[in-house]
C-alpha cells in the first residue's frame, strides 16, 4: 500500500479540516480554558462531528458508524491536532470503540456502538495508575462477588473521565501487578455506587479526571472480553491509541512548525529577516525533515494497525517514539524561534507546547516505545 | 497488507519471491562488509567470486540491474509498484544489489530524461550489463560546494570540443572506463548559464589520473587532469551552454541513492551485533544500558526513515514529490548513517580498533567508520543540503 492518502482520504481530511479551522480554532480551547468551562469541550459541536459520520468512524456499519479504518481516524486526529481542538474523539470514537468493537460480545456491541455512532455516549479507557504508562503495573482489584465483581483503586489520567458516560477499566483478576496474566477489562457506569471522579485541570487545559473506585459492584456481563485474558485485547487497543496520538503530534508539529516558519518570514532584526539567518534556516530544515519522517512512520503505522492490529506493534513503537520526540523539539524551536513572543500567554504557541507534554505522556513517551522496540528486537 | 493488493501485483510478488529464492545463490544474501563484496562492471572486471558472477548474470538478463528502466535500453520494464515490490522482496531476503553503478545511480536518469536516442542507444544497455564504468567529473579544488564556479574549459574546435583543466575528488576515476564531466563552454556568461554536460572516454588522449589517500586507508577517488581532451560535439548531452539542469537532476539522483546507503534493515540488527561483543546481562538485555538506549533510539529513527524513503517513492509515483525533498533525505539518511557507524565502533569497543589483522579483516570496521564521515560531504554536503530544504522547500529568504 502507497504511503500516500488515497483520493477518499483527502476528502475526508478537506471536510474534517474545514469543519475544525471553522468552528475550533485555537482561540476556541482558549475560551473554554479561560471560562472554566465545566464541560470541556463543546457539546454543539460534537454534534456536528457526529453528523458528519466522524463519531462513529471505526464502528462498523451495522452499528450504525462508517466503518473506516485506522488511517481515516488518524487524519481527523491530525486535523485535531492542528488546531489543538478538544474533543471526545479520541477517547470515545478511537479507543473506546475500538475497544468495544474488538472485545465485545453481540450484546455490549449492539448496546454500545450506535450511541458511540450517533455521538450520544462517550466512553474511555481507565488505565493508568501510576505516573507512567505501564499497563502491565495495574494493580486495581477485582475481586469475584456472587455472580459478579467487586473493583477497588484508583486511576490517574483517565481522559475525559468527568464527562464520560461509560469506564472501561482495566483491572487485575489474578496475577501481581507487573505479569501479564490476570488482567481484565470491565465496564462501568460512572453513576455507579462507589465511583468518585475528581476532574483533574491539567496544563494543556484538554479533559481528564481521577478515579476512585471502593468495592464497586459490577455484574459478570460487565466483563469486556475474557477473565484474565484481557493483555492481548488492551495491547491492541492501546496501540491503537498510541497510533492516533502520534496522528495528533504530527498535525500540531506541522502546525506549530508552519506557524514557526512564517514568522521567520515576516520577523526583522538586524535589518534583517530573521528567517535569512543561516543558523535558523538549517534548525528549521532540520525539523522539516523530522516532521516529515515522523509522518511517513506514523502513516506506516496506521495502515499496519488497518491490515492487522496484532501485528502492528513494532511499527506503532516506532511512530508513537518518533512523534513525542519531533513534536518536543518542534514546539521548543517555535517557542524559541518566536522570541519573548513565544512566552507569552496571549501567543498560541505555549498551547501547543501543552498540549505536546500531555501527547508525550499518554500511552507511553518515547523512552517507553523506544524500549519496547528494543526488547521486540531481542537485545 | 497484501490484501489489499491488487491481484496481478500479488502474483508477481509471488513469482518473484520464488524467482529469488532460486536463484540468488546464499552467499549473495549476506551484508556486505568489504569492498571485494560489491561488483562494479567496467572494461577490466573481475568477479570476486563464482557466486557474485551468477547473481550478477542471472539479474542481467531478467533486466534487473536496472529493473524500472525500458526493456529497450536493457532495463526490466517494472512499474514504479513493482519495482516497489522487487525491492522488498529483495530486501525481505537481504539480498545484495547485483551491480552497484555511477551509471544506473547517475548518468542512466539523466540520459533518459535528457540524452538524445543515439545517446541512450549507445549508453544504457552497456550500463546495464555492466560493461562500462562510469564516473563522475564534477568537483574542482575551488569548486566544491559552490560547484557552479567551475572553470574546466572546453574549446571549439570544428565538430570537437578540446577540454583542459582538473577535477578533484573523481570517485574511482583510476577504474572507471568513461566519465560524465562539467565544463566551461561559455566563460563570459553567468555562472550558471556557461556549461555543458559531457560524456567522454577516459582513455581518451590527455586524460590522467592520480589517487588521493584517506583517512581510511583507501584511495577510492582521485585527481583527474585533462590536458586538450578531444572530444566529439555529439557527446554532449542536452544543450550546450544548458548543462547545469542536467546536473542539477543528476544530483538529485545521486543524494537519493547517497541516502539509502546505510544497509537498512538487511543483516542482523544492531543490537544483536552488539550483545556478542558486550554481552548480555541476566535478563538477556545489552550489558551497557546507555549503549542499548543509544541504539534503541537509533532504530527508532531509522525505521521512521526507511518510512520516509518509501513515502518519497510513493509521493514521486503520485506526482506530489517536491523536487528538493532528495536534498532533505540525503541530510538524513547520511547523518543517520554516520550514526550507526559510530555506535557499531563503541559496540565493537577495542576489538573495533584492529587495523591490521586478519582476525579484523584488516580492519573492516574502523575502515567502513571511516568511509561514512564522507557521507555527509560527498554529492553535497549536509550544511548544502539543509540550505536547500531552507530555501526551496522552506521558501525562506535567500541571504
Ligand atoms: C568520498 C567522496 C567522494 C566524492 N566523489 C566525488 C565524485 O565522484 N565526483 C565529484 O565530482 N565529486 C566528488 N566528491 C566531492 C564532493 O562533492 C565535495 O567534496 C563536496 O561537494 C564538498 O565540497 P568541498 O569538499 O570543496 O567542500 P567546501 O565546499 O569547501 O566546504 C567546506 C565546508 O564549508 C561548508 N560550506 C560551504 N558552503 C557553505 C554554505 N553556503 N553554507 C554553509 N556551509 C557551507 C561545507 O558544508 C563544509 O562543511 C566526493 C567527495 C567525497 C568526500
Amino acid at each position: 500500500m502507497a504511503l500516500v492518502l488515497t483520493e477518499e482520504q483527502s476528502m475526508l481530511r478537506d471536510s474534517a479540516r474545514g469543519l475544525i479551522s471553522d468552528k475550533a480554532p485555537v482561540s476556541h480551547l482558549r475560551s473554554l480554558r479561560d471560562n472554566k468551562d465545566p464541560t470541556g469541550f463543546s457539546k454543539e459541536l460534537w454534534h456536528s462531528f457526529a453528523e458528519m459520520g466522524f463519531a462513529g468512524l471505526l464502528v462498523p456499519e451495522e452499528f450504525g458508524g462508517s466503518g473506516l479504518g485506522f488511517v481515516e481516524a488518524g487524519v481527523v486526529m491530525e486535523e485535531i491536532g492542528r488546531t489543538l481542538m478538544p474533543s471526545p474523539f479520541l477517547a470515545t470514537s478511537v479507543v473506546a470503540a475500538s475497544a468495544l468493537n474488538r472485545g465485545g460480545n453481540a450484546a455490549q456491541k449492539s448496546e454500545f456502538l450506535p450511541k458511540i455512532s450517533n455521538g450520544s455516549l462517550l466512553a474511555t479507557l481507565a488505565i493508568d495508575e501510576g505516573a507512567k504508562h505501564r499497563p502491565l503495573q495495574t494493580s486495581l482489584q477485582a475481586v469475584r462477588a456472587g455472580n459478579g465483581f467487586k473493583l477497588s483503586g484508583a486511576k490517574a489520567l483517565v481522559v475525559d473521565g468527568h464527562v464520560a458516560d461509560l469506564f472501561i477499566v482495566a483491572a487485575r483478576t489474578a496475577g501481581a501487578a507487573g505479569e501479564r496474566e490476570g488482567l481484565t477489562l470491565f465496564l462501568v457506569n460512572p453513576k455507579a455506587k462507589g465511583v468518585a471522579i475528581e476532574r483533574t485541570i491539567m496544563v494543556d487545559a484538554h479533559n481528564a479526571a481521577r478515579i476512585e473506585l471502593a468495592n464497586v459492584e459490577v455484574n459478570a456481563d460487565s466483563v469486556l472480553g475474557e477473565v484474565d485474558q484481557g493483555a492481548a485485547l488492551l495491547d491492541g487497543v492501546l496501540d491503537i491509541g498510541r497510533g492516533a496520538v502520534a496522528a495528533e503530534m504530527v498535525g500540531l508539529s506541522e502546525e506549530v512548525f508552519n506557524r514557526t516558519v512564517e514568522y521567520l518570514k515576516n520577523r526583522k532584526q538586524f535589518g534583517k529577516l530573521i528567517g535569512e539567518f543561516q543558523a535558523l534556516q538549517h534548525r528549521a530544515a532540520e525539523l522539516y525533515v523530522d516532521i516529515e519522517i515522523t509522518r511517513a512512520a506514523t502513516m506506516k503505522a496506521l495502515q499496519a494497525l488497518d491490515a492487522d492490529v496484532a501485528k502492528a506493534a513494532s511499527s506503532v513503537a516506532v511512530a508513537k517514539a518518533r512523534a513525542g520526540t519531533t513534536a518536543t523539539r518542534a514546539v521548543q524551536e517555535g517557542v524559541q524561534m518566536h522570541g519573548g513572543m513565544g512566552m507569552t500567554d496571549q501567543f498560541d504557541i505555549g498551547f501547543f507546547m501543552k498540549r505536546a507534554r500531555v501527547c508525550e505522556e499518554l500511552f507511553g513517551d518515547a523512552n517507553y516505545h523506544t524500549e519496547q522496540l528494543a526488547r521486540a528486537r531481542g537485545y | 497488507m497484501s490484501e489489499s493488493e491488487p491481484a496481478d501485483l500479488e502474483k508477481f510478488r509471488e513469482q518473484t519471491r520464488a524467482w529469488l529464492e532460486a536463484n540468488c545463490p546464499p552467499e549473495m544474501r549476506k551484508p556486505v562488509t568489504s569492498d571485494t563484496d560489491v561488483f562494479w562492471g567496467g572494461r577490466n572486471t573481475k568477479f570476486a567470486s563464482e557466486p557474485q558472477r551468477i547473481w550478477f548474470e542471472r539479474m542481467r538478463d531478467k533486466g534487473w540491474t536496472v529493473p524500472d528502466w525500458p526493456r529497450e535500453y536493457g532495463g526490466g520494464g517494472l512499474s514504479a509498484a513493482e519495482h516497489k515490490v522487487l525491492r522488498a522482496e529483495m530486501a525481505r531476503m537481504g539480498a545484495r544489489p547485483p551491480l552497484s553503478s555511477f551509471g544506473i545511480w547517475m548518468l542512466g536518469p539523466a540520459l533518459l530524461k535528457y540524452g538524445n536516442e543515439a545517446q541512450k542507444k549507445e549508453h544504457l544497455p552497456d550500463i546495464a550489463a555492466g560493461l562500462i564504468r562510469w564516473c563522475q567529473g564534477y568537483s574542482e579544488p575551488n569548486a566544491g560546494s559552490d560547484l557552479a564556479s567551475l572553470q574546466t574549459r572546453a574549446e571549439s574546435d570544428g565538430d570537437d570540443f578540446v577540454i583542459t583543466g582538473s577535477k578533484i575528488w573523481t570517485s574511482y576515476a583510476d577504474y572507471a572506463d568513461w566519465i560524465f564531466c562539467l565544463v566551461r563552454t561559455d566563460p563570459t556568461a553567468k555562472k550558471h548559464d556557461g556549461i555543458s554536460f559531457i560524456l567522454f572516454d577516459m582513455a581518451s588522449k590527455g586524460v590522467t589520473t592520480k589517487p588521493i589517500l584517506l583517512i581510511s586507508g583507501y584511495s577510492p577517488f582521485c585527481e583527474t587532469f585533462f590536458d586538450g581532451v578531444r572530444v566529439p560535439k555529439s557527446h554532449v548531452v542536452g544543450t550546450v551552454n544548458r548543462g547545469w539542469d542536467v546536473a542539477k537532476y543528476l544530483l538529485q539522483h545521486e543524494r537519493a541513492m547517497i541516502s539509502g546507503m546505510g544497509e537498512r534493515g538487511v543483516g542482523r540488527p544492531l543490537g544483536q551485533i552488539a550483545a556478542d561483543s558486550v554481552g548480555t546481562d541476566a535478563q538477556g538485555k545489552l550489558d551497557d544500558s546507555m549503549l542499548r538506549g543509544r541504539i534503541a533510539s537509533f532504530d527508532v529513527d531509522e525505521a521512521a526513515l526507511a518510512a520516509c524513503a518509501e513515502r518519497a517513492v510513493d509521493l514521486a509515483k503520485a506526482g506530489q514529490a517536491h523536487p528538493a525533498f532528495s536534498s532533505a533525505m540525503k541530510y538524513y539518511g547520511t547523518e543517520l548513517n554516520k550514526r550507526r557507524h559510530e555506535i557499531l565502533m563503541s559496540a565493537g569497543g577495542v576489538n573495533a580498533l584492529e587495523w591490521e589483522s586478519e582476525r579484523s579483516r584488516q580492519g573492516a570496521r574502523p575502515r567502513a567508520w571511516l568511509r561514512t564521515k564522507a557521507n555527509s560531504i560527498e554529492g553535497g554536503t549536509t550544511e548544502v543540503m539543509l540550505g536547500i530544504v531552507a530555501k526551496r522547500i522552506l521558501d525562506l529568504p535567500g541571504a
